[in-house]
């Protein structure tokens, strides 16, 4: 097929229909229209079927349906329609139901504007609806990775059974660049033999539900899938590291932030200040073991976050005391520049050694 | 090789496809491109304008701050980015429609009546494409057949027919700057 230029919203939906997604249940919100749109046209020539939903809440629960008869379902929003999906999502977990939500995520809080944001990691890290639970999140840098991790989180979301999140911002979403649809890799996945699709008096009934009356039962039901949880924080997490073997100072960013943060490391760089990036690509399980690896060696890390400050407590967390942890943020749709970071780096990196040089 | 561009003016005036014709003939060169639009409620009547970046590499920012070369097609637009271009970058203005004047030393101006011109060659929509034509053979970015060969491919089938005052319209632009 060779390269294409293409939006990044519409990459995820090829990428989606490509990695066997058939169903897809939404409603058009700025800044990830055009993937609605895309999936509107698409899905029809693949034999497969396009909803616009009522609502947000209609598109989730619908999501919850087509999932339960064990097919490759996805549904997309931003911020505030990611928000109203809370619900269901919770739902999809405590069932233990496959699929896939995307959110490029959007200023906020409240209404917020369309602009480019990252401060919905809280909301995508750390449960987002009720109960104890946990998600993975895939955050792509480009739109080549979007290629590669679409399909990942359709293999994610059927291994563990578990809906998945793949997040980007709207500078993501709304971005051109050259892709490439090569051969998917196709990985053993279980079988469905949970998907509720009429047993033809051949087997048992299958129920599909997240309802637990019986507290003992809920807290087994719970301890299994924190369970689940720990194996996923043991096999999925994904990380990619740059320039950070000599690095004295690490700047720690993701999707597009970490784009333009390598472009202030290498202004650094040229500076004789050496800075290197770890680029979280999970961001749920995140990657504590580049931290665990750097933390006794480097002077300290730099957080550079679309928000006033969310990932940087992971990042602490997983530096547990070891080096200093800075942050640089900008929030309501501001997109930090390069030199902005530049300049963060001169302050951090700059100022060390200048209090240094002025100990002798 | 690292361009990075702005191409600023009305909705309409057509430098959203501008910026894309150029990031799908430096993908057909092989280049790292990248097409990054505003898409704020400022596109309503007022400015809109997409950062291009045409690199060597791969593209590393697809925001950008400081262009190399900054295109502007009305007022607004002029306001907005003259300041911004980065020393020894490159303002186009479309004199047509902008009316104040850049004091700037440091930087290369290039002053064009694209919508007049465009209007004598039948078609005042293509205005954009003599700049375009004019940018390309300032900076080589990429080269004048790339363009036509995106253009083919980025206009459907039944459009086809406007390749032609397309293609006038950027050898005009080219041919200006050749001579001057």
């Amino acid at each position: 097929m060779g390269k294409v230029l293409m939006k990044g919203n519409e990459v995820i939906a090829e990428a989606a229909v490509q990695a066997g997604c058939k169903y897809f249940f939404g409603y058009p919100i700025t800044p990830q229209s055009e993937l609605v749109a895309y999936m509107a046209r698409r899905l029809p020539e693949v034999g497969g079927l396009f909803l616009q939903a009522e609502s947000e809440i209609a598109a989730i629960n619908m999501v919850y349906g087509a999932a339960g008869t064990g097919v490759r379902v996805m549904t997309s929003s931003s911020s505030p329609g990611f928000s109203l999906k809370q619900e269901g999502i919770s739902y999809l977990v405590g069932s233990e139901l496959p699929a896939v939500v995307v959110n490029i995520v959007r200023g906020g809080p409240g209404l917020g504007n369309i602009q480019p944001a990252q401060s919905d990691y809280f909301q995508v890290t750390k449960g987002g609806g009720h109960g104890d639970y946990n998600i993975p999140v895939l955050a792509p840098a480009s739109l080549q990775e979007i290629v590669e991790l679409t399909n990942e989180a359709f293999d994610i979301a059927d291994r563990y059974r578990t809906p998945v999140i793949l997040m980007g911002d709207g500078m993501l979403g709304q971005m051109m660049e050259p892709v490439e649809f090569g051969e998917r890799t196709h990985s053993e996945l279980p079988e469905k033999n949970w998907a509720t699709t009429g047993t033809r008096g051949d087997g048992p009934r299958r129920i599909i539900t997240s309802l637990e009356l019986n507290a003992q039962s809920l807290e087994t039901r719970n301890a299994a899938l924190q369970k689940k949880f720990a194996r996923i924080k043991e096999n999925e997490v994904r990380y990619e590291t740059y320039q950070t073997d000599d690095a004295d100072y690490i700047m720690v960013a993701f999707g597009t932030v970490a784009r333009i943060t390598m472009n202030a490391i290498s202004k650094a760089r040229q500076e004789g200040i050496k800075v290197g990036l770890i680029r979280p690509i999970s961001l749920w399980p995140f990657p504590e073991k580049p931290f665990l690896e750097t933390r006794d060696v480097v002077k300290g890390y730099i957080s550079v976050e679309m928000s006033a400050g969310q990932m940087v407590e992971d990042v602490r967390l997983a530096v547990n005391g070891h080096a200093e942890v800075d942050f640089y943020g900008r929030t309501g749709g501001v997109v930090p520049t390069q030199e902005e970071i530049y300049q963060k780096i001169l302050s951090v990196a700059g100022g060390s050694r200048y209090e240094h040089e002025n100990s002798f | 090789m690292l361009e990075e561009i702005i191409i600023a003016g009305f909705g309409g005036q057509g430098v959203m496809s501008m910026g894309q014709l150029i990031a799908y003939a430096g993908m057909l060169e092989g280049k790292g491109v990248s097409w990054l639009p505003s898409y704020g409620p400022e596109q309503r009547g007022g400015t809109a304008n997409c950062a291009v970046v045409v690199s060597d590499e791969p593209v590393g920012s697809p925001l950008v701050t400081n262009p190399s070369t900054a295109i502007v097609l009305n007022n607004p637009s002029f306001e907005k980015f003259e300041p911004l271009v980065r020393p020894g970058g490159i303002l186009m203005i479309n004199s047509s429609l902008v009316t104040r004047a850049s004091n700037r030393s440091d930087i290369e101006i290039i002053e064009l009546t694209a919508t007049d011109m465009a209007a004598d060659l039948g078609n005042a929509k293509v205005a954009n494409m003599i700049l375009l034509g004019a940018f390309i053979e300032l900076t080589k970015v990429v080269s004048c057949d790339s363009i036509i060969e995106s253009l083919k491919k980025v206009l459907s089938e039944e459009k086809h027919h406007l390749i032609e005052v397309n293609k006038q319209a950027l050898n005009k632009g080219l041919s200006l700057v050749k001579t001057a």
